[in-house]
Parts: structure tokens; sequence; C-alpha cells
């Protein structure tokens, strides 16, 4: 099998050394009724780097990332992105950051109602309405030729595969330039092919647009390829953090039930 | 032996003594909680819908496209049961009118019952199944899907961009498609009154609309509004308060048919009383 692992001395990983921090989480807690989801959760995110968020399902990844975007409010805790908390912000600012950050859902979440053309227009009308018609189909055509399917531009959600759903749902995501990726189980239900072209595309869109992601994943092999660093989670806390090397050297039955 | 009555021991926070409360009981009250809860959590969606209705950056092309979606594609279905109500309330009344030999009033009894009652209140249940359900539905499935998670990360209302359109889209069409429901039961009534006479469509219509005030048509169309308003709403809430599972877009579809029905019955009672009282 082809070594995926991302290089640790590529210009990315340098750059993150040196750049600011784009999000501090700080003693967050989650609970639903009785189940405490998250519990005390501190992690950060530097400029232009990928953090890989590994941990098996129900270690409350997904909801983790919903929080940074306020789609769940924490019930403790302090999230700061872009140095503004997030929980302080009323809607229009919250808009105005949401504007910053992209979300690639783990279903894609595509607007099953509308084009795949419509369905990038959708973010970027509403984003940056300075943009001329002209502007916008450029925009629009270029997304779609970075994920490589500048042919799917006038077919319909269910006309596509779950791999061009995932790639298109990155074109719509990317589309509007965004500073920080949020990617929630990219490569889950996808065959092995296909999982390494999106860890793939995951690790051209952090060259490309300069963006710092967080990639919730239990798939090594996508973790391998894109991480620069990896935060595990285990029952909502963070169980351990470091470089990908640290993991994959680790004597822990944990880790090592990953790594296998 | 005769079963125990299942208890519950709980302890109560005033007196700090050990209660028994029959499981029944405690079924019954969590009962009673959620539908009040579900009343405050409906209070507090159309709030939002009425504040958002007002709020800048209005969504017009997809309300323009609801508005298609809603009247155009019912209009088939409107027409042909409006059609059909006409021609069985024609025939169904013949006999009584002819036992007092009042058969030339059938045009104008059927033209007032049609526009006052029979045209709104059956149009607004057939569209509270039709699009009551479809947005149920529709919505059901986008907040399963992570659609309307996707378009709030995207810095998108979707209570604007969905609800609003759906709600506005929906009390506009509602009146519409009742006038149309009413033009085709009076041409109903018309084909209805030749199958056992031979009436002209002019005669038909001067002693249709001969009958007919505007006390009989103005409240219907205002409450057709009103009919409107709760389809919309009703549907719109119960997609978008859907739970995440695929079972839930079902159960949300199903209960906006029910309760919008429910609802527009009860609207009709309130305006049929509001009607007498101002007459």
């Amino acid at each position: 099998m082809k070594n995926l692992q991302k290089q640790p001395n590529s210009p990315v990983s340098n750059e993150s050394k040196v750049a600011g921090k784009m999000i501090e989480m700080t003693g967050l807690r989650k609970g639903f009724g009785t189940q405490e989801v998250l519990k005390d959760v501190s992690l950060k995110l530097f400029s232009g780097e990928n953090l890989v968020i590994l941990g098996k399902s129900g270690s409350g990844k997904s909801v983790l990332i919903q929080c940074i975007v306020r789609l769940l409010i924490p019930d403790e805790g302090t999230i700061e992105v872009l140095g503004r908390d997030v929980n302080s912000l009323n809607k229009q600012e919250l808009d105005e950051l949401r504007k910053k950050i992209g979300f690639l859902f783990q279903g894609g979440a595509l607007y099953d109602s509308m084009t795949v053309k419509e369905n990038l227009e959708f973010p970027l009308r509403r984003i940056n309405k300075q943009l001329t018609e002209k502007e916008i189909i450029e925009k629009v055509n270029e997304a779609l030729e970075n994920v490589g399917l500048a042919e799917a531009l006038n077919k319909m959600p269910s006309q596509l595969s779950g791999g061009m759903r995932k790639r298109i749902s990155l074109a719509r995501t990317i589309v509007v330039d965004p500073l920080i990726m949020l990617y929630d189980e990219p490569t889950t239900g996808l065959d092995p092919v296909t999982s390494d072209e999106i860890s793939a595309l995951i690790n051209e869109v952090q060259k490309k647009y300069k963006t710092a992601s967080i990639i919730i994943t239990h798939d090594i092999e996508c973790a391998k390829a894109t991480a620069d660093r990896i935060l595990m989670l285990q029952d909502g806390e963070v169980y351990k953090e470091g470089k990908i090397a640290d993991f994959q050297h680790s004597n822990d039955p944990i880790i090592k039930s990953f790594f296998k | 032996m005769k079963n125990p009555i299942p208890v519950i021991k709980i302890k109560s926070y005033a007196t700090g003594k050990s209660v028994i409360i029959r499981k029944k009981t405690i079924e019954k009250t969590l009962f009673l909680t959620e539908f009040f809860a579900d009343l405050g959590n409906m209070s507090i969606f159309v709030k939002d819908v009425f504040k958002e209705t007002f709020s800048r950056d209005f969504e017009f092309r997809e309300f323009l496209r609801q508005c298609y979606e809603i009247g155009n594609k019912s209009l088939p279905l409107i027409a042909i049961t409006g059609a059909i109500m006409g021609v069985v309330l024609t025939i169904q009344s013949r006999p009584a009118l002819e036992e007092f030999g009042a058969v030339t009033m059938l045009p104008g009894m059927v033209a007032v019952s049609l526009i006052r009652e029979i045209g709104p209140v059956i149009t607004a249940l057939i569209l509270a199944g039709k699009i009551g359900s479809g947005m149920g539905a529709e919505l059901g499935s986008m907040k399963v899907s992570e659609q309307i998670d996707a378009m709030e990360v995207s810095a998108t209302n979707p209570m604007r961009y969905l609800v609003v359109t759906r709600v506005l889209a929906a009390t506009l069409m509602v009146p519409i498609l009742v006038l149309f429901a009413d033009t085709f039961g009076l041409f109903g009534s018309w084909v209805g009154v030749n199958i056992k006479g031979d009436v002209s469509f002019v005669l038909f219509l001067s002693q249709a609309f001969g009958s007919v005030e505007f006390l009989d048509f103005f409240p219907a169309l205002i409450k057709s509004f009103f009919f409107g308003s709760v389809i919309g709403l009703v549907g719109c809430y119960k997609g978008f308060t859907a739970g995440r599972g695929t079972e839930s877009v079902g159960v949300a579809a199903n209960s906006a048919v029910v309760l919008a029905s429910l609802l527009v019955i009860v609207v009709d009672l309130i305006a049929v009383q509001l009607t007498d009282m101002l007459s």
C-alpha cells in the first residue's frame, strides 16, 4: 500500500509553528440530559496546521466541532475563534465569524432541491454580496475544478456518488475562501481509494487556501495522510496529544488498538 | 393474586418525606409537560417567524419559488376537487328543494354554501394534507441530513430562508386556490343542475350571484388567509423541530397534517362565530 503519511517537514507544518492561534478551547464541557459527552476538553489550533481529532464513535468529536460554530452551546468552558469568544457573540457577529469558517458535514449536507451550481452559489451570494454574476461563475468553476468535478456543474445531488457528494460539499465550503476548515468524518462511508483522494484533497486545500483545519475522524489512514498534529479523545476527555509518530510508537493499549 | 399497582417512591423537596406516586400519574404528568412544552416552543417559533418576516434581506426568489410550488402544483388537485364538490352538492341538495318546489333556488344555495363554507374549508383541508405534509417532510429530511445546519454555518438564517418564505407563500396561495376551488365548484354545480334540467350558464351564474352578498364572500376570503398561515406554520414547525433520525421525518409529516387539519377546523369555528357576531 502506498505511504500516504504526511511529511513532517512540509512547508505547512513549519508555518504552523510560527503562526498565531486560530482556535483556543479551554475547559469545554457539554452534556445531553444525564450523559456528559465532553468533560473538560482544551485544545489549540494554529494557523496553517491540520489538527486531527481521533477517537472512537461516541467520544464527543462531532459535538466538539459543532460547539466551535455554535451549532451547540457548551455547558461550560470558553471557545475563542480568531480571537473572538464564540459564546458571547450576538447573532450578527456570529454570522460574520461563521463566514470565515468552512464546515464539511459527514453526509455532505448538499441542498437536495438545488443543482451543484446552485449549491455553490448559495453561500457565495450571501457571504459576499459585492460579487458580480461573472465573478460568481468564475469562483464556482474554480472551486469545482479544484475538487476535480467541473463536469458536475448542472447535476442534482441525487445524481452524485458518495465520494462526489463529499467533493462537491468541499467545493461549497472552499468557494468562500474560509480561514478555518472543520471536517466532520470526511472519509466515513467511502471506499479506500476515494478516502485517499479526499485525504489528498484536504492537504491540497490546506496548501492552496492556507487554511487551518480540524479533521474529525476515526479513519487512521486519513489521520496519517492529513495530520500535522493529533489529539485523541477518549470518553469525552483528551487522552493524548502529539505528532503522528508519538502515536505510532506508543505502547498504550488504547492507542495501539487504533494504530494496529 | 391481583397484580400490585406500579408505584414510584419520590422524596418530597418540601417536606423531606418520601411519597408514593402511581406510575400512571407520572406518565400523565409527563404527557401534559410535553404538551405544554410543545405549545411553548410553537409560540416561540411563531414569534420568531413574525420577527424574521419584517427583517431585512427578504428571500424574494425563494418566496416566488414556494408560491409556484404551492400554487401551481396544487391547482389541478384543487380544480378537480372543487368541480366534484359542486356536482355532488347540487345533486344532493336537489331532492330537498324539489319537495318545496324551490328548485330555482338551487344555484343560489350551492353558491352560498360553496363560497361561505365548503370551498374554503375543503380546500384548506386538502392543502393541509398536501402542502402541510410536504413542508413537514421536506424540512424534516433537511434537518436529518444536516442541510439546515449547513445553511446556518454558512451565515444564512434558515428561519428566514426556509420558514418565512413557505409560511408567506402558503398565506398568499391558499386564498387564491380557494377562489379557484369556488370557481370550479360553481362550474361543477352548473353541470349538476343540467343533469336533470336545462339551464344556460349565464342564467345559472345570474341566479347564483343573485344570492351571494359581499358578507358571504369577504369573511370567507379573510379566513382563507388564516388557513394558509396555519398550514404553513404547522408544516414548517413540525419539520423544523423534527428529531435527528429518519423515522422523525415520517412523524413530522404525519403530525403536520393532523395538527394543521385540526387547527383549520378550529380557525373556521372562530371565524364563523366572529362573522355571526359582526353581521
